[in-house]
């Protein structure tokens, strides 16, 4: 048992206690809606709800109202958040219904936004001290109306009892004494060994509303007297509009406004895009009319920076790898005359283009502004940096605005931005009129903020043993490399060498599904894969050995990944997939990696047909900690996979005088049913650890497995994404 | 403007509409059926799959006015409160991450084993290829759909 600090002050709980005031009565349809269809209520919908705290809400008959905090982008939070704080709250999984909270710091303890694989990471504590404190002041408030001490009762699955008696009461009858009650300084958690809930398999709770066709997303959002709202923005990096045929789309059916926004803001906070101030927006009643009225505009536009090409980014790229500056350096012994001495030195250059996240559903967002406030609701990964950045554009006190989260079709670090929640601002402040912002796929696509790309070169340098003794690698992006300098074989070489090195555009860029390691995970391991191999060693071992050296006597001072846990994932993967075993017609390939705090490794069982690759097997060993819910946690890392095969293997987003030449899906290639993996098996370590995420870490060692898979398939390493040179035809 | 009489999910609806415009902003707009989604508005991804008689359809190209009186069946149509064998088989095998592409997949699915109710992988893997899953649920939608096959 761990005594914890509760984090709640008294503004907290004078918030909810007020909310909560004699109860709240919610219609009877709503509730349905939010219960499994496929399930009969596990208790009777209450009369009344009691909230707790911000997570909390039980009603009279026992039934729990549990709010997801943070943003659900598929990560499955609504689901697993919940999981927690029921967990130490210790009510059963059945009686409990899921609502997505707003922001709202005041209620919430951990911090709100999906980004870095934080959600589980960063809520682990707060989620179960919220459960804990909920747990404790129902246990306070029955030991009151029955005059004995806490002491005396314990708490399980919402029914408290006496130890020594016989009485016993429900959450749900006690609830509304335990509203307004004094909240306790300290809290005990349960020792993991007693969890009940987290760790067994539950199912998506959204998943009858999605299957059903329910609206969830911003694209479905709506509101008494709202109005549809599009823009057309410059068509090219280093474009911004001056003026536009007005008169003319005013004229247009359907259109009820036509003005230039400008949400420029000079600010450095997170979240903030600069690269495309400017637009025009369109308002009216329909997305079709809207449509037609995009493609009429005629608008006037002025170069105010530089029209880029690829065929220039690919030089600035190669330039700033022979010449740069580094900084980020690291480096460990003399690694010069480490490979001067080497018997044997490989160099091998990898590249990466310009990717876009491409969620399938498209930017949008809802905003009413107003005089004195703002409302935005919508899909959105960091509600906090959107309310403070739209506090800047209205120029309006944070208080004044308020921003809901809908279900998101798909994050993957597009919507950290907020460019597109700004625009929804401006757009409804000039209207005059609630509107919700829709882009078009093309909308989406160009003016991005895309994964950057990027060029690295590594070297190995063996001695006449075949062991590792120099390590480098040297990189760079646009705008910056994918270099993490402490990282694996950081610590397991005596002489390495890292260096980072800046280059410049005005293409915008920004955090893309495991930022940099998406890149960095496929480079290194593929050269590991050929450093193992021109070692004459398996390339299982071969990591092994040097990871053995990074725990037992590592070279210099900082890491970042623990060693042991890193060769535990590898361990895991070589038992499962019987590694060694050959099978004709199979070719395989193995990698590893670290990141946001957690380590995945991945074999994958490769085939040719018909000329094409097609991943037949992929095993995945993970070490994330305690794993809250396997079922969602196994959907994560085979989305990870599939997508790291995709982006690896097939997309590229290519620029010509700073416009995108890919638009939409028929050009910008994404991965499809076809070209997935036949099966992918996910098997976790188990750990009592705290729990880290697995939003991420499941993509990046896809493409280091998928390149030495293919090269055992074809006889031929691949360095440039996308590995795909003889790509598919797409579907008519 | 022009008025259609359009059959939808069993029901009949009257809209008045520019006939150009397609089907999906029809529902999504004029009939407040947004379960079926957008997604690139060029019937590449597949996200708005809806069922015009008993055949898969991009709902994104397909206009209005060419419609006629065809029966129109949407993710919502498929069934009251998603017992039909398909949903079911998706809950089952809780296929959804973030969920967007769903109904595009399931009423590509329901269509694809109306006409063969018992697909090979190959079958399956070529039907549902116009589907995009941006998540890569691909694995769970084909588990799925197997198992939707093998319950009818």
């Amino acid at each position: 048992m761990t005594l914890v600090k509760t984090q709640y002050n008294r503004r907290s709980f004078l918030k909810v206690s007020t909310a909560a005031g004699g109860g709240m009565l919610i219609g009877f349809n709503w509730l349905m809606s939010c219960t499994r269809s496929d399930e009969k209520p596990a208790v009777a919908i209450p009369n009344e709800w009691f909230e707790i705290n911000g997570y909390i809400k039980i009603g009279d008959t026992g039934m729990v109202t549990l709010y997801n905090p943070n943003p659900e982008i598929g990560q499955n939070v609504m689901t697993s958040m919940p999981m927690i704080v029921a967990e130490e709250l210790d009510v059963p999984w059945d009686h409990v219904i899921v609502e997505q909270g707003m922001l709202d710091s005041d209620a919430f303890k951990n911090p709100q936004f999906a980004g870095g694989s934080l959600s589980i990471m960063l809520g682990w504590e707060p989620l179960r001290m919220a459960g804990a404190t909920g747990k404790r002041m129902l246990l306070e408030a029955a030991a009151k109306e029955w005059g004995v001490s806490v002491s005396d009762l314990t708490a399980s699955q919402g029914i408290i009892k006496e130890t020594q008696g016989t009485r016993q009461i429900g959450y749900g009858e006690i609830a509304s004494k335990a509203v307004g009650m004094e909240i306790p300084e300290e809290v005990a958690l349960k020792d993991p060994k007693d969890f009940t809930l987290i760790g067994t398999p539950q199912k998506n709770v959204v998943g009858t509303e999605i299957v059903t066709g329910k609206p969830l997303f911003g694209l479905d959002y709506q509101r008494e007297g709202m109005k549809l709202a599009m823009i057309v923005q410059p068509p090219a990096f280093g474009l911004t509009p001056t003026g536009f045929n007005r008169d003319e789309i005013l004229a247009m059916a359907g259109v009820q406004d036509a003005f230039m926004i400008d949400t420029g803001l000079e600010s450095e906070l997170f979240g903030n895009v600069n690269a495309f101030p400017k637009c025009i927006a369109l308002v009216g009643d329909t997305t079709w009319e809207l449509m037609q009225a995009k493609k009429a505009v005629r608008a006037t536009y002025e170069t105010t920076g530089a029209l880029e090409d690829s065929s220039m980014h690919d030089r600035r790229l190669q330039e700033a790898l022979a010449a740069g500056e580094p900084r980020d350096t690291r480096r460990d012994g003399d690694p010069e005359a480490a490979f001067a001495g080497a018997s044997k030195i490989i160099e091998r250059t990898y590249t990466s283009p310009f990717q876009a996240h491409n969620t399938l559903e498209p930017m949008n967002f809802f905003a009413h502004v107003t005089e004195g406030q703002a409302e935005l609701f919508g899909p959105t990964q960091t509600p906090n940096a959107l309310r403070d950045l739209a506090a800047l554009l209205l120029e309006m006190d944070k208080e004044q605005i308020s921003v809901g989260m809908t279900r998101m079709g798909g994050g993957f670090g597009r919507r950290l931005y907020t460019h597109f929640g700004l625009r929804a601002a401006a757009i409804s402040k000039q209207a005059g009129v609630p509107i919700k912002l829709i882009y078009t796929r093309e909308d989406d696509m160009t003016n991005g903020v895309y994964r950057p790309a990027y060029r690295s070169t590594y070297k190995a340098g063996l001695d006449a043993d075949n062991n590792l003794v120099a390590f480098s690698v040297r990189g760079t992006g646009l705008p910056e490399g994918a270099i993490f300098p402490n990282r694996f074989p950081a610590g397991a070489v005596d002489h390495y060498l890292a260096e980072n090195i800046m280059s410049e555009t005005n293409i915008s860029t920004g955090a893309w599904r495991a930022p940099r390691s998406h890149f960095t995970a496929g480079a290194e391991q593929s050269f590991l894969d050929e450093v193992a191999e021109a070692a004459g060693k398996d390339p299982i071992d071969f990591r092994l050995e040097l990871l053995s050296r990074a725990a037992s006597d590592r070279v210099g001072e900082q890491f970042e990944y623990d060693a042991e846990r890193y060769a535990g994932v590898l361990k895991l993967v070589r038992e499962k997939s019987g590694w060694g075993t050959q099978t004709p017609g199979i070719y395989r390939g193995v990698a590893a990696y670290f990141c946001h705090n957690s380590y995945v490794a991945e074999v994958f069982d490769l085939a040719m047909e018909d000329g094409q690759p097609k991943v037949k097997k992929v095993w995945c060993a993970v070490d994330c900690g305690i794993v809250i819910n396997p079922e969602g946690a196994v959907n994560m890392i085979q989305g990870g996979v599939v997508d790291g095969i995709g982006h690896a293997m097939y997309s590229e987003l290519t620029f010509e005088n700073g416009a995108p030449q890919q638009q939409n899906f028929d050009r910008y290639q994404l991965i499809r049913h076809l070209q997935a993996p036949e099966a992918i098996e996910v098997f976790f370590v188990e750990s009592d650890v705290a729990p880290t995420g697995l939003g991420e870490p499941g993509l990046p060692p896809a493409v280091g497995a998928m390149a030495s898979a293919l090269y055992k398939a074809t006889g031929n390493r691949v360095y440039h994404v996308p590995f795909a040179t003889d790509k598919p035809p797409l579907v008519g | 403007m022009a008025q259609f009489t359009l059959n939808i999910n069993g029901t009949s609806r009257e809209v008045d509409v520019d006939p150009t415009t397609p089907l999906l902003w029809v529902l999504r707009d004029h009939l407040n059926l947004v379960g079926t989604k957008y997604g690139c508005g060029i019937a590449q991804c597949g996200a708005c799959t809806v069922h015009v008689g008993d055949v898969a359809t991009r709902s994104c190209m397909l206009p209005v006015s060419s419609v006629g009186n065809q029966n129109v069946t949407t993710i919502e149509g498929l069934s009251e409160t998603g017992d039909h064998p398909v949903q079911q088989a998706w809950l089952e095998a809780d296929v959804p991450q973030c969920g967007y592409c769903q109904a595009g997949q399931i009423m590509t699915a329901t269509a694809l084993l109306k006409q063969n109710p018992n697909p090979s992988d190959a079958e399956i893997e070529m039907a549902m290829n116009g589907n995009i899953c941006r998540c890569g649920t691909y694995v769970r939608i084909k588990e799925a759909i197997k198992n939707a096959a093998s319950q009818s």
